[in-house]
C-alpha cells in the first residue's frame, strides 16, 4: 500500500465543488508535484489533507508503521501529529517571534515534559530544553539560518522566511511534508537553490514530498511523478515528459485552441 | 536543577534586598499604615495583571472576566478561613481558593474559548456579571451585605512571597514549551493547529493558570482588607486590571509589574484630591495610549532592556 492514499476525495462549498473525486497515491520516498492552472483547488485538496476542511466524502490514509490511518475530518495538530506537516501558499510564519522559537514551537508535540515541570523547570525541562536548542539549531544550520536565529520572523528577507517555514514544518518530523508554493515569489537563483535544498532534505531525512508549485523549471527538474488538476478534478498524471505533452494538461493551461494556432 | 547560575542567584537576591528594604522601611517607620495599604494593594494587583497578561497578552484571548475569578478566591479563602481561624486555615483557603478559581475558569473555558476578540470579552464578562449575581445571593456569603471579620493573616510577607511566586511561576511557564504553544496562538492559530498545537487545549490551560492566581489574589485580598462583598468584584474591577496590562504592555511581565506599582502609587499619591483624582488618571491613560500604544514596555521585558544597555555580545537563548 502506499504512503498515502486519497481516494475519492470530494469537497464542496454550497453549490461550487472545489475538488471532485479525486484520488491520489503517493509512495514513501517519492517527490510528487501537484500542478493547475489557478483556482483548480490544489490549496483545497492540501486543506483537506492537513485537516484545516472536512471532506464532503472520500478517504485520505495514510500508512504509519503497519497500521493505517484515516486522516480525512481529524484535526490539523492531530494530522500532524501523524507525520503530515505543510508549508503555507501566503507565509504563515510566528512574525514576531525570533527564528528560533518558530523552529521550537513547531517541535511542541515531541516536548515529554509536563505542565509541572514547565512551572517549576525540574532537571527534566533543562535537559529537554537543551536538546531541543540543539535540534532546532541543526536545522537553522541547513537553511542557512543559524547566525539569524535571534532575529524576529518579520525581518527575515522573503526568501528566508519561505527556507523558515520549510524547517519549521521539518522541526515536527514529518514522514510526509507538504509545500504549498514554495517558490512562489522567488527569483530564478533563488528557485533554483531551494530545489537544490528540497532534493537534499527528502534524502538526508528519508521524507516524502509534496508539492504545488507553478515555477515549472522547479516541478519538472525535481518532480518524479506530476498530478494535474483543473477545476477541481484529476486531468492528468504521470512522468514529468509525459505531462508536458499531454493534450488536456496543455489545454487546461493555455486554451483550447492553441494546438490549432 | 540548576538554580544556582550566576544569573538566578542575581535575581534571588534582589528578591531579598527588595523585601528587605520594604520592611526596613516599615520598621524604621518612613512607611506608616497608610503606605502598607498601598504595597498591600500593589502586591495583589500585580498578580491579578500578571495572571491577566498570560490570557490576554501572552495567548491573545481578550478576557474581561479575572475580577469574577478573584472573587471566587476571595470568598472561599474567607469563609474558609473564617471557620479555622489559624494561619494554616488561611493557607488551605488560599489554595482552595485557588483551585476553586481553577475548576470555574475550565469549565467556562472550555465553551466560551472557541470564540474570538470582541465575543469572547462579552462571554467573559457576562460570566464574571454571573459570578457576581450568584455570590450576592448565597446564604453562605452573607449577600449583598457582605462579609465582615474576616481573620486577618495575609502582611506584607504572606503577599510579597505570593507575588513573587506568581512571577516565577508564570515566566518559568512561558519559557517552556507549553508558554510557547500559547504564544503560538496569539501568533497565528492556524498556523499554530499545523504545526501540532492543541489550540483549545493550550488556552483552555492558560485561563485556568490566570484563574489560579487571580483566585490567589483574591484569597489575600480577603485576609488583608477582612471584608468582602460582591459589589467589590464588578465590571470595573476587571476593567481596573486590564488597564494596568495595556498600560505595562500586553506580553511583558515587567510591564505589568511597573504598571501596578505605578498605579498603585499615583491612586495613593492623588488621594487628597479626591476631585481630580479620576481625572489625572483618565488623561495619563489617554496620553500614554496616544504616545505608546503598545504600552510601556511593548513585550520587552527587563532582560532585553538590560542586554541593549550593556551592549552584550554573546546572545543567549532562554
Amino acid at each position: 500500500m502506499p504512503l498515502l492514499k486519497v481516494d475519492k476525495l470530494t469537497k464542496s462549498f454550497g453549490g461550487l465543488t472545489a475538488v471532485s473525486n479525486v484520488s491520489i497515491d503517493i509512495n514513501k520516498g517519492e517527490l510528487v508535484g501537484l500542478i493547475g492552472p489557478n483556482g483548480a483547488g490544489k490549496t483545497t485538496l492540501f486543506n483537506l489533507l492537513t485537516g484545516v476542511y472536512v471532506p464532503s466524502s472520500g478517504s485520505i490514509a495514510l500508512k504509519k508503521n503497519a497500521a493505517t490511518i484515516e486522516l480525512g475530518g481529524k484535526k490539523p495538530y492531530h494530522v500532524t501529529k501523524e507525520g503530515l506537516a505543510r508549508t503555507f501558499q501566503n507565509i504563515r510564519l510566528f512574525k514576531d517571534l525570533t527564528v528560533m522559537d518558530n523552529v521550537r514551537i513547531a517541535m511542541h508535540q515531541n516536548v515529554k515534559y509536563g505542565l509541572v515541570s514547565a512551572f517549576l523547570h525540574f532537571n527534566k525541562y533543562h535537559k529537554e530544553e537543551d536538546e531541543l536548542k540543539a535540534e532546532a539549531e541543526r536545522l537553522l544550520e541547513i537553511f542557512h539560518l543559524s547566525h539569524k536565529k535571534m532575529e524576529l520572523a518579520r525581518n527575515l528577507p522573503y526568501g528566508e522566511q519561505r527556507h523558515l517555514e520549510i524547517a519549521r514544518a521539518l522541526a515536527t518530523k514529518p514522514s510526509l511534508l507538504l509545500l504549498d508554493e514554495p517558490a512562489a515569489g522567488m527569483n530564478p537563483y533563488e528557485t533554483a537553490a531551494l530545489t537544490e535544498i528540497i532534493g537534499w532534505i527528502r534524502n538526508e531525512f528519508g521524507l516524502t514530498i509534496l508539492l504545488i508549485e507553478h515555477d515549472m523549471s522547479l516541478v519538472m527538474k525535481i518532480c518524479e511523478r506530476i498530478y494535474v488538476l483543473d477545476y477541481g478534478m484529476l486531468i492528468a498524471s504521470g512522468e514529468p515528459n509525459k505531462i508536458k505533452k499531454n493534450k488536456r494538461v496543455i489545454e487546461a493551461y493555455l486554451g483550447e485552441d492553441v494546438s490549432n494556432a | 536543577m540548576r538554580t544556582l547560575t550566576k544569573k538566578n542567584l542575581l535575581i534571588l537576591g534582589s528578591i531579598l534586598l527588595t523585601f528587605a528594604l520594604v520592611q526596613v522601611l516599615v520598621l524604621v517607620g518612613i512607611l506608616d499604615s497608610f503606605y502598607e495599604i498601598t504595597i498591600a494593594t500593589i502586591c495583589i494587583n500585580i498578580i491579578l495583571a500578571v495572571s491577566l497578561n498570560l490570557v490576554t497578552g501572552f495567548t491573545g484571548q481578550f478576557s474581561l472576566g479575572h475580577a469574577g475569578f478573584m472573587s471566587i478566591g476571595a470568598y472561599v479563602c474567607a469563609i474558609i478561613s473564617m471557620r479555622i481561624g489559624t494561619v494554616g486555615g488561611f493557607l488551605l483557603g488560599l489554595l482552595a481558593g485557588a483551585l476553586a478559581a481553577t475548576v470555574v475558569g475550565i469549565l467556562i473555558g472550555i465553551p466560551t474559548l472557541r470564540l474570538k476578540g470582541d465575543y469572547l470579552a462579552i462571554a467573559t464578562l457576562g460570566m464574571a456579571e454571573i459570578i457576581r449575581v450568584v455570590f450576592l445571593n448565597l446564604e453562605i456569603t452573607n449577600g449583598a451585605a457582605g462579609l465582615n471579620g474576616i481573620p486577618r493573616y495575609a502582611n506584607w510577607l504572606w503577599l510579597y512571597f505570593f507575588t513573587v511566586m506568581a512571577i516565577v511561576i508564570i515566566n518559568n511557564f512561558l519559557k517552556s514549551s507549553p508558554g510557547r504553544a500559547c504564544i503560538a496562538i496569539r501568533e497565528d492559530e492556524i498556523a499554530a493547529e499545523s504545526m501540532g498545537i492543541n489550540t483549545t487545549k493550550y488556552k483552555v490551560i492558560a485561563f485556568a493558570v490566570g484563574a489560579f492566581f487571580a483566585g490567589l489574589a483574591g484569597g489575600l485580598y480577603a485576609s488583608y482588607f477582612y471584608f468582602l462583598k460582591p459589589d467589590l468584584f464588578g465590571f470595573m474591577k476587571s476593567v481596573d486590571i486590564l488597564v494596568i496590562v495595556v498600560l505595562g504592555g500586553l506580553g511583558s511581565l515587567t510591564g505589568s509589574v511597573i504598571a501596578a506599582i505605578l498605579l498603585g502609587l499615583i491612586t495613593t499619591f492623588l488621594q487628597s484630591f479626591t476631585a481630580v483624582r479620576m481625572i489625572v488618571y483618565a488623561v495619563l491613560l489617554v496620553v500614554i495610549m496616544i504616545f505608546r500604544p503598545q504600552g510601556l514596555m511593548g513585550s520587552k521585558e527587563i532582560n532585553d532592556l538590560l542586554k541593549f544597555r550593556f551592549g552584550k555580545k554573546e546572545e543567549k537563548i532562554e
